[in-house]
């Protein structure tokens, strides 16, 4: 399994390289340039000139390419052409609330999708699986940030439990340590921290759950009605197991498969939701950062955030992986 | 008292948009103690659809049963749900026919042993996996201990089966149903399988009920064969007696086209014209009429009565006569 795990990673680095080299490029086709958004009314030739040469813009592509790839080995992502600080200690803080909002969005649709799926899945053409059938349908049909302004103009406008916007209430003072603001309540003992965190969390993680649980629900349902049809749970019965035995150890186990395929692919959609989740509730995270950067043309920025984002898939995805070889021996062999 | 009672069994299943078909009609036999039964037919004569009905294993909300099996004396059919789930694995078990598919491919086959036996026998993991090791070994699995840890795609097809057959015995059912057992294997591993099963059930209480399409499976193995065609019993004799002088032209027909070793050099199996598309409903005539070489007109207007015909049961207006077997049917066609 390490040896699987290390592999994976390994083939991970080119497909990283390339994409670098994409985007790379592809920013540079865009029209205008940092020094022009930089630059604004003041806008002259000259001025522009000067400032790539500053920049480093002026040299050849490929040259720029090079160094970038260079200093990125070491970790060192050049900095923001916006703010001038160094782009990795830009990302740190949001990508700390992107990823603590994404997780637990995910976990809420795994937590509750997996289970409705399989329910649906049992009481198949009932009232309870069409009411299920209908919602996922909603679900993946209604925006992210439609339903998260409703949410918000519900829970937190309306009947004001819950907060409107932000990651923690000022009022609380809390120490950062880690970034991720439930975390770092626990680690400093500052649990009103945590829960305050753990409140603002609620709106804009269902919101962005929506989607991922929808076709979460959908998956594990199609999948268990089809493993309830195998031969194997025939002779499961043909045993006399009991209904549990049967359930957990020869359907759901069966039926996971698909679903914790389906896991990998939604997390990297979630990433594109956050944006709109994060701008809707205010959240400071990658989104604001992503959208300036595309703004002002800031490729330092943006390359890192792009890089940033598709290690994070692939990252996940080899989470994936490895839980699909868990739960299927066949998989391991080969 | 018999071991398992069938009496006038029927399953009619609805289908969407369809009339409801029935796929097994008036079916009635019995099992003795250690007794094996054959229960033999064409593909989609209602096989299957009998032995699950008996399992208590056809989808509830599409098969309707009528009926009824008695198991010393037990009426399965008004049992609840729970109470035949104690007795499936442990007084019945069965083998199906396709043993990759009916192995959970994601559970160890020490698992899929062990958690039967946990479940009617008792037994603590460990004290299971002792007896797993043994079920496997008796069954003619090599190195079980190892195997116990493996998953079915590392076994070979014949293993499979085995295994499943272990799985069926683990708790010494007093029935064993075996569907088709050997026919998604290779014809090496087929005989080996046979004879596995012949050797486990001989000299046991454990009865057998063996169902195959192919009469040459039955030939080694039954005491007594029924023969099924469109979902009710056509013929049924003793082993020796079906085989010596088959009456029903359907079961004449099925020997026919068994590959035998005396058959002349260049002589050509002679399968049963038609195929079982051809069913007609049994109301209004015999079904299997239109692929009869032996068809008269009653054939198809007055339905035949399973009735006792020189010692045997026998559902036809016009059988093979003895006398004229071989030579006289052959003509006949
Ligand atoms: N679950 C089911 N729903 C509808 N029809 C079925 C079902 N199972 C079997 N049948 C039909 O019943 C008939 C008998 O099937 P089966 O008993 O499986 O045949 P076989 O003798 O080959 O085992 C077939 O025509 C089949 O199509
Ligand atoms: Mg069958």
């Amino acid at each position: 399994m390490l040896r699987f795990v290390a592999r994976r990673l390994l083939q991970a680095i080119p497909t990283l390289i390339i994409l670098s080299i994409l985007i790379f490029a592809w920013l540079r086709s865009l029209p205008g340039g940092p020094a022009q958004a930089l630059l604004g009314d003041k806008w002259t030739p000259e001025k522009e000139a000067q400032l790539n040469a500053t920049l480093g813009f002026d040299q050849p592509i490929w040259l720029q390419y090079l160094k970038f790839l260079g200093r990125a080995i070491t970790g060192d992502f050049g900095n923001s052409s916006v703010s001038g600080l160094p782009v990795l200690q830009e990302i740190g803080q949001g990508f700390a609330a992107t990823i603590e909002l994404s997780f637990f969005a995910i976990v809420i649709a795994i937590v509750l999708g997996i289970p409705l799926g399989y329910l649906a899945a049992r009481f198949h053409g009932r009232l309870l699986d069409n009411l299920t059938v209908i919602g996922t349908l909603v679900g993946v049909a209604v925006p992210v940030f439609f339903l998260g302004a409703l949410l918000k103009f519900v829970f937190a406008d309306e009947l004001g439990i819950l907060p409107p916007s932000g990651r923690q209430d000022v009022t609380i003072n809390a120490t950062t340590v880690t970034g991720f603001a439930t975390v770092d309540g626990l680690l400093t003992r500052e649990f009103d921290a945590t829960w305050d965190a753990l409140l603002h969390l609620i709106l804009p993680s269902i919101a962005l759950a929506s989607i991922p649980m929808a076709v979460i629900v959908r998956i594990t349902r199609a999948s268990v009605l089809d493993v309830l049809d195998e031969d194997f749970v025939r002779t499961a019965e043909s045993k006399g197991l009991t209904t549990q035995v049967i359930r957990r150890r020869h359907v759901l186990r069966n039926a996971l498969l698909p679903v914790s395929t389906t896991i990998g692919l939604q997390t990297g959609l979630l990433l594109a939701g956050a944006v709109l989740t994060e701008k809707v509730f205010n959240w400071g995270g990658l989104g604001s950062l992503l959208a300036e950067g595309i703004e002002r043309k800031d490729y330092p920025r943006l390359q890192a955030l792009i890089l940033l984002a598709a290690s994070v898939y692939v990252l996940v995805n080899l989470l994936v992986d490895v839980s699909y070889a868990i739960i299927d021996p066949r998989v391991r062999v080969s | 008292m018999a071991l398992l009672e069938v009496r006038d069994l029927s399953v009619v299943f609805s289908r969407k948009g369809q009339s409801p078909f029935s796929a097994v009609d008036g079916v009635s036999f019995s099992v003795q103690p250690g007794q094996t039964v054959g229960l033999v037919g064409e593909s989609g004569c209602g096989k299957s659809v009998t032995s699950l009905a008996i399992m208590g294993l056809l989808p509830r909300r599409s098969a309707r049963v009528g009926g009824s099996v008695a198991f010393e004396g037990t009426e399965l059919f008004s049992l609840s749900d729970k109470e035949m789930r104690d007795r499936r694995g442990k007084d019945l078990g069965m083998v199906f026919q396709d043993p990759l598919s009916s192995l959970n491919p994601v559970v160890p086959i020490g698992l899929q042993v062990t958690e039967v036996l946990e479940r009617h026998r008792g037994m603590a993991r460990k004290q299971a996996r002792a007896e797993a090791t043994e079920l496997l070994n008796k069954v003619g699995i090599p190195d079980p201990t190892r195997r116990l840890s493996e998953y079915p795609h590392q076994l070979s097809g014949g293993m499979r089966q085995r295994a499943l057959i272990a799985i069926a015995l683990a708790c010494r059912p007093r029935l064993l149903i075996a569907d088709e057992p050997t026919t998604a294997l290779d014809v090496t591993i087929q005989a080996q399988i046979l004879s596995l099963l012949k050797e486990l059930v001989a000299g046991t209480e454990t009865a057998l009920i063996m169902i195959t399409h192919d009469l040459g499976v039955v030939a080694g193995l039954c005491d007594e064969v029924n023969v099924l065609y469109g979902g009710r019993i056509v013929e049924r004799a003793e082993r020796h007696e079906l085989f010596a002088a088959p009456r029903h032209p359907y079961t004449h027909g099925l020997l026919d086209s068994i590959p035998r070793l005396d058959a002349a050099r260049g002589e050509k199996l002679s399968p049963i014209r038609g195929s079982v598309a051809d069913n007609i409903p049994w109301d209004g005539g015999c079904a299997f009429a239109p692929r009869c070489p032996n068809a008269l007109r009653t054939c198809v207007e007055v339905t035949p009565e399973l009735e006792w015909h020189e010692g045997r049961l026998l559902r036809c207006h016009n059988p093979v006569q003895p006398a004229a077997l071989g030579v006289g049917s052959k003509e006949a066609r």
